[in-house]
């Protein structure tokens, strides 16, 4: 706890987050390197699908990542809605475009893979729809934020909506497989085999844990700057109060 | 008790006397329905194998459109203030608009349901369950749309933004409702009246707290 409250300090998180980002991006170029060349040379293609199961190593990563990060922003928003931590409203609040992105990673490569797999770029999966409706949950997210103009209410606002979706999120996907059973269409292959080679298992793991490493480096990245410009607007009402004389608010 | 039932009467009474707000919302409704049919066209059994899915899309677009000023307009004059100040604890308030605006919002589609029913050729037996459905469902839309409305109160334009903040959650509500009001020999139809009942208890207090939380922090 002792760690956590000494980097509410965003001074000393910048001292740790500046030289901690390189490291981070060069670990993940570095695992998903390593991660490429298992999964396009050095695993098999399956059976079944052929050639195009190598679109799960991309895809797969992602929708853990989907999920991963609405969690980590329904976390953070908790911290910051209970212990009004200042770093965990920022960390949620850029944790979201990054969540949003892994999201819609997610659902083009699923897109792309159901192609040739299901013979149509969409099917009403229950999968699909429920990931498609995590995107919308990400998007409006980000749009109370960037409609509330006052930082501190809009953290708390935006922290009330991501928690309140966190806690949705598995009754829509409870009632998306239910609707998805009723309405099963018998063409759809499942794309999930009863077990997964750990020829594929190692190059998958290696891209989870790239896309990981990827997530924490831009989350630095973009945390750096949340912090920078909200230094640079309050330095820039400073100088214009001195300028003017006047006092906002 | 009392500050429910006065907060209730109060929005009921306004909805009613000032600008017929409520024959809108059934107006609103009864319109939906009508370009559902113009755009799925005149063959009456497609019609009447969609009515009941139709219905409960229509309901849930009026819901969605007449969210944006449950708390806006106490917000402005005033009353709102008042209400946080005098309200012990808040959440019996924010339960309170949440059922006015049942009453006031999703009631009057209900009454109008089986006439556009009857115009959309929904089959006899489909009647009973869809309005079963409906009044088991719609309370799950207005709570969870309250839940929005406050979140949004202290927002200019914000009709827009309720809809994409509230829609991804009514997904349940939707899913179970139009499954509850296929009838009684359609499959699960009785299990999805259940999951329809689970999801409405669930926003009861899931949006409750976090509706009372929202006014709150946008209050001070």
């Amino acid at each position: 706890m002792a760690f956590i409250t000494d980097y509410a300090n965003p001074e000393k998180f910048e001292r740790l987050a500046r030289p901690l980002t390189p490291v981070l991006t060069s670990l993940a170029a570095a695992l998903a390197a390593l991660g490429l060349y298992f999964a396009l040379f050095n695993s098999p293609a399956d059976y079944q699908q052929g050639e195009s199961v190598r679109i799960m190593y991309v895809h797969v990563p992602a929708a853990w990542m989907a999920l991963f990060c609405y969690t980590a922003m329904a976390a953070a928003s908790a911290a910051g809605f209970i212990w009004k931590h200042p770093l965990a409203d920022v960390a949620a609040k850029t944790t979201a475009p990054i969540g949003a992105v892994f999201t819609a990673l997610a659902l083009i490569t699923g897109s792309l893979w159901g192609k040739p797999m299901w013979g149509t770029w969409w099917a009403w999966d229950a999968r699909l729809t429920s990931v498609l409706i995590l995107f919308f949950l990400y998007l409006g997210y980000i749009a109370i934020w960037e409609a509330i103009e006052d930082k501190t209410r809009a953290a708390k606002i935006a922290a009330i909506v991501a928690i309140v979706g966190f806690v949705n999120v598995p009754i829509i996907r409870f009632s998306v497989d239910w609707w998805n059973s009723l309405h099963q269409p018998a063409s759809v292959i499942r794309a999930d085999g009863p077990s997964i080679h750990s020829s594929m298992l190692t190059p998958l793991l290696l891209m989870g844990a790239a896309y990981m490493a990827a997530y924490a480096a831009m989350l630095l990245v973009s945390m750096r700057t949340e912090l920078a410009a909200r230094r640079l607007a309050r330095l820039e009402r400073l100088q214009s109060e001195r300028v003017s004389g006047v006092r906002a608010e | 008790m009392t500050a429910f039932a006065a907060i209730v009467s109060r929005d009921v009474r306004l909805a009613f006397r000032a600008g017929g707000g409520s024959l809108q919302g059934a107006l609103f409704f009864a319109i939906a329905a009508l370009i559902f049919a113009l755009a799925i066209g005149a063959d009456i059994a497609t019609l009447s194998r969609l009515a009941a899915p139709i219905l409960w899309a229509c309901a849930l677009l009026s819901t969605l459109v007449s969210l944006e000023r449950i708390f806006q307009a106490d917000a402005e004059d005033g009353s709102l203030d008042v209400i946080v100040e005098t309200a012990d604890p808040l959440e019996v308030a924010f339960l309170a608009k949440a059922a006015a605006h049942w009453l006031t919002a999703s009631l009057p589609l209900i009454v109008a349901a089986p006439v556009i029913g009857v115009l959309l050729n929904l089959p006899a037996e489909r009647f009973a369950p869809l309005i079963v459905s409906l009044l088991i469902g719609t309370p799950a839309l207005s709570l969870i749309g309250a839940l929005g409305a406050a979140l949004t109160l202290s927002l200019k334009r914000a009709g827009v933004l309720v809809t994409i903040l509230v829609a991804p959650l009514y997904a349940p509500a939707l899913i179970f409702g139009v499954a509850a009001s296929g009838g009684p020999d359609a499959p699960m139809a009785a299990s999805a009246l259940l999951f329809l009942g689970a999801a409405t208890m669930f926003s009861l207090i899931i949006a409750t707290l976090a509706g009372a939380a929202a006014i709150r922090m946008n209050m001070n």
